[in-house]
C-alpha cells in the first residue's frame, strides 16, 4: 500500500487535534466549563486545518527559502479565498440566526457536512494517488474502495436527509408524514443495492457503479426522511448528527487521518446517544420513529371520538392573582413558547414573581422542542439562570408541593393518559405529573388543537386547571401587566 | 498505518465518545449538536488535500476542483458551528453571578 508517508510531528499533530475536540465535549459536562471547551474545540481544527496545509501542499524548498511556483500561488489563493468565504457565510450566519431557528440552523450544516464528505469522496475517487490509495499496480485499493463507497453512501445519506428535515423544521415543507405506499419495501430494496454495489466497487472502479451508489443514497436520505412527522424531529436531527459523525469516520478510514477518526467515532457516538435518550423520553423504538408515519393514524380519526366535557377558562387577571398568592410555582415550556417567542416575556413574569417572594422553577422535558437541549437554549436567551431549570426527574417529586404549574406551549409531557391509559399512543412516555399541583394553569391558542401525538389531555378538564386560551406571547403580556398593578 | 490499528484507534474512540457524551449535562444538548457539528467537518483535511493537488489530467482537475468546494462547504460549517456555539454558551448564566 502506498500510503502518502507523513512526517512523524504530522501524525502527532492529527493526534493532538483529536484529543482536543474530545476535551471540547468533556467541556460541555458543565455550563461553567464550557466556553473553555469550545476554544479547545477550535485550537483542535486549527491545528487539522495547519498541518494539512503544511504536508498535502508542499512548496518545493528552494535553497534557502521555499520558492512557490505561480501554479503553487494559484492553489492556495484558491483555497484562501474558500476558506474566507467559508468564513464570512458561516460568522455572518452564526451571528444572524434566532435561537428558536436552532434546529433549522443545526440541519442545514449537517448537510453541508453530508455534502462535503460525498465531495471529498468524489474527489478521492477521481485522484486516488493524491489521497495515497493507489496501488502500483494503477488500481485503487479495493479495501479504500469500501470505505470510500460507504463514506460516500453515508454522506450522500446524511446530506439529502438533513435538507429534508430542515425543510421540514423551517416549515417550507409540511411537518406531517408523507406516507408512501410500500415504502418499507422501497427503502430496503434501495439498501440493499447500495451495499450490493459498494460491494461490487470492490471488483470493478468503474465511474456508474460510484454515481449509482451516490444517486441511491441521495434517494435513500429523502425516502428516509420524509414519513417521519414533527414530533419525531428531535430523533431525526440527532440521527443525522450521527450520520455526519459516521461519515467523516469512513473517509478518515480512507485517508487513515486519526483526526478524523477520532472526530468521527465522538459525534458519530453522540448523535446516536442523543437519539437513544429522545427515543427514551418518548417511550418509543429507534426502529418505529425511522419506520415513520407517527401521529398521522392519531390525528385522522381526531375529533371524532372527542367528548364535550367540562372546563373552565380563566383571564389574566385570574392567574396573574393565583400566581401572586403562590408559594411554589413550575413553568413547564414546550415548543409552542417557541413559536410564540414568549421565553422573555415568560422569564419577566418569573421575574416579578420572585419580587413577590415566590420560588419559580423551570422544567424542561427531554423532548420540549424541535432538537435536544432547545427549551434550555432558548431560556439561556431570555435570561433565566441554568441553576432554576430542571430536568424531569429531578423535579418531578416536587410537584406536590407545588401551587401552580404553569404550562406553556407544551401538552403531550403533562398527559396523564401516557400513565394511564394503555390504548393512547403515548402510553409510556415519562410526563410531568402535574395533576398533583393545587392549580394547572394551561395555556393554549384553543380548545380545538391536540398535541403531536393528536391524543386528548384529561388535564384541560380537572377541577384544578385554569385554561388561558389566547396566543402564548400575548397570554403572559397580560398576565405581567396584571401582576404590575 | 494499518487497517487494523486505525481499526482500533476508531473503537476506542467510539468508547471515549460514549462515556464524554454521557456526561454531557442535558440542558446543554443543543450546542453539543452545533458543537459536534463543526468538529465533525474535520473533512475538511480531506478536501485540502484533494484541493491542494495540481497537474495530471481532466480527472485531476476535476478532483481539485470538488476539494474546493468541499473546502467551502466545510468552512462555513466550522466557523458557523464554533461561532453560534460560542453565542449559544455566552447566554447560560448562573444565578450567583447574575
Amino acid at each position: 500500500m502506498e500510503h502518502a508517508i507523513l512526517p512523524p510531528w504530522a501524525l502527532l499533530a492529527y493526534l493532538v487535534s483529536g484529543v482536543l475536540f474530545i476535551l471540547a465535549l468533556r467541556g460541555l459536562s458543565s455550563p461553567a466549563t464550557s466556553r473553555a471547551g469550545n476554544r479547545y474545540g477550535i485550537v483542535g481544527m486549527a491545528i487539522a486545518i495547519a498541518t494539512t496545509m503544511a504536508t498535502q501542499a508542499p512548496i518545493p524548498p528552494g535553497d534557502w527559502w521555499p520558492r512557490p511556483t505561480p501554479e503553487d500561488l494559484v492553489i492556495l489563493a484558491k483555497i484562501t479565498a474558500a476558506i474566507g468565504l467559508g468564513a464570512v457565510i458561516g460568522l455572518t450566519t452564526a451571528r444572524r440566526i434566532q435561537m428558536t431557528a436552532m434546529p433549522q440552523l443545526v440541519a442545514a450544516f449537517h448537510s453541508l457536512v453530508g455534502l462535503a464528505a460525498v465531495l471529498v469522496g468524489l474527489a478521492a475517487y477521481l485522484n486516488p494517488h493524491a489521497f495515497g490509495i493507489l496501488l502500483p499496480s494503477g488500481v485503487i485499493n479495493p479495501d479504500s474502495r469500501i470505505e470510500m463507497g460507504l463514506g460516500l453512501a453515508i454522506g450522500a445519506i446524511t446530506f439529502s436527509g438533513s435538507v429534508i428535515a430542515f425543510l421540514k423544521l423551517n416549515g417550507n415543507m409540511s411537518g406531517s408524514p408523507i406516507l408512501l405506499p410500500a415504502r418499507h419495501v422501497i427503502n430496503l430494496g434501495t439498501l440493499v443495492a447500495i451495499l450490493g454495489l459498494v460491494a461490487w466497487f470492490t471488483q470493478d472502479e468503474s465511474l456508474w457503479v460510484i454515481a449509482v451508489i451516490t444517486a441511491l443514497s441521495f434517494a435513500i436520505g429523502f425516502l428516509l426522511i420524509i414519513p417521519i412527522g414533527g414530533a419525531d424531529m428531535p430523533v431525526v436531527v440527532s440521527m443525522l448528527n450521527s450520520y455526519s459523525g459516521w461519515a467523516a469516520a469512513a473517509m478518515g478510514f480512507t485517508l487513515h487521518n486519526t483526526a478524523m477518526i477520532i472526530t468521527g467515532a465522538l459525534v458519530g457516538s453522540s448523535g446516536a446517544i442523543l437519539s437513544y435518550i429522545m427515543c427514551k423520553a418518548m417511550n418509543r423504538s429507534f426502529i418505529s420513529v425511522i419506520a415513520g408515519g407517527f401521529g398521522a393514524e392519531a390525528s385522522a380519526g381526531r375529533g371524532a371520538a372527542r367528548e364535550q366535557r367540562p372546563w373552565k377558562r380563566g383571564s389574566a387577571e385570574d392567574a396573574a392573582f393565583l400566581l401572586k398568592e403562590a408559594e411554589n410555582v413550575i413553568i413547564i415550556p414546550g415548543y409552542g413558547m417557541a413559536v410564540a417567542q414568549a421565553q422573555h416575556v415568560l422569564r419577566e413574569m418569573g421575574d416579578l414573581l420572585k419580587k413577590e417572594g415566590v420560588n419559580v422553577k423551570y422544567a424542561i422535558h427531554p423532548v420540549a422542542g424541535r432538537m435536544p437541549g432547545h427549551m434550555n437554549v432558548l431560556l439561556a436567551e431570555a435570561n433565566v439562570p441554568y441553576d432554576e431549570v430542571f430536568e424531569l426527574e429531578d423535579i418531578q417529586g416536587e410537584f406536590a408541593q407545588c401551587d401552580v404549574a404553569f404550562v406553556i406551549g407544551a401538552n403531550d409531557v403533562v398527559n396523564p393518559a401516557a400513565k394511564t391509559d394503555k390504548s393512547s399512543p403515548i402510553y409510556g412516555m415519562p410526563v410531568f405529573d402535574v395533576e398533583k399541583a393545587k392549580t394547572i394553569m394551561f395555556i393554549k391558542r384553543s380548545m380545538g388543537g391536540v398535541g403531536y401525538a393528536g391524543v386528548d389531555n384529561d388535564v384541560f378538564y380537572m377541577d384544578q386547571t385554569m385554561m388561558l386560551l389566547a396566543d402564548a406571547k400575548k397570554m403572559v403580556e397580560d398576565i405581567v401587566k396584571a401582576l404590575a398593578h | 498505518m494499518d487497517f487494523i490499528a486505525i481499526l482500533s484507534i476508531f473503537v476506542l474512540a467510539c468508547f471515549v465518545g460514549y462515556f464524554v457524551v454521557w456526561s454531557v449535562t442535558p440542558a446543554l444538548h443543543t450546542p453539543l449538536m452545533a458543537v459536534t457539528n463543526a468538529i465533525s467537518s474535520v473533512i475538511i483535511v480531506g478536501a485540502l488535500i484533494a484541493a491542494a493537488t495540481q497537474g495530471g489530467g481532466v480527472r485531476a482537475a476535476a478532483s481539485s476542483w470538488l476539494g474546493l468546494v468541499a473546502v467551502l462547504l466545510a468552512s462555513i460549517n466550522i466557523f458557523g458551528g464554533f461561532a453560534v456555539t460560542a453565542r449559544m454558551l455566552a447566554m447560560y448564566k448562573s444565578k450567583k453571578k447574575g
